[in-house]
């Protein structure tokens, strides 16, 4: 099983622009997913392990998903932050996790896991677009 | 469990573990990146905070 895609896959990649939504969708909405559909599962598996381990790491800390509160500038980036982990911050908002516990003496350390994980999947989604776009 | 040292590792080991697979394609080049971060990461942190001992003054 390769590693990295070949020249061949990347094209055919390349070649569907269309793809590339959900391409990068994917890797929005499960960390790694994207790496994994074109071909670079190693890099996908990292992805995967490292960055649900700080969510769920975050989580356990007593950390908050922060709220959209426009009124609350710091509050709406660190909202916009932890958006970018997709499916694990739709579960975990569904499940009424992330509720946050301001006392606990890990509540920075658990915002500070979560608002991360976040922020580097966004890295992660564009650098599978990167990637499917043929550039890397 | 609330160590500070033990999650600002942790905290370190996973961030550079994701960076340096954004940035290299050999997982032998990634070994060396997360390693080297990590190291930077960790000494800057400790190097950082008793800097910061005495304040506020």
């Amino acid at each position: 099983m390769p590693l990295k895609s070949t020249a061949v896959e990347r094209a055919r990649v390349t070649a569907e622009p269309g793809i590339l939504v959900f391409v990068c969708l994917a890797a929005w909405a499960i960390p790694g997913a994207g790496h994994f559909w074109v071909g670079r599962r190693q890099k996908g598996l990292v992805f995967l392990i490292a960055l649900l381990a700080m969510f769920v790491i975050g989580l356990a800390l007593h950390g908050r998903i922060f709220p959209f509160q426009l009124n609350e500038p710091l509050v709406a980036l660190a909202a916009v932050a932890d958006i970018g982990l997709g499916l694990p911050w739709l579960v975990a908002r569904m499940l009424g996790l992330g509720g946050g516990v301001v006392t606990a003496a890990t509540y920075e350390y658990g915002n500070t896991f979560l608002i991360v994980a976040g922020l580097l999947n966004f890295l992660v989604m564009i650098d599978v677009f990167d990637v499917a776009m043929g550039r890397k | 469990m609330t160590s500070h040292l033990l999650w600002l590792v942790v905290f370190a080991a996973l961030v550079s573990v994701v960076f340096a697979t954004l940035l290299r394609d050999e997982p032998a080049a990634q070994l060396r990146t997360a390693a080297t971060m990590f190291g930077g990461f960790v000494a800057a942190a400790l190097v950082l905070g008793w800097l910061m001992y005495p304040l506020p003054l």
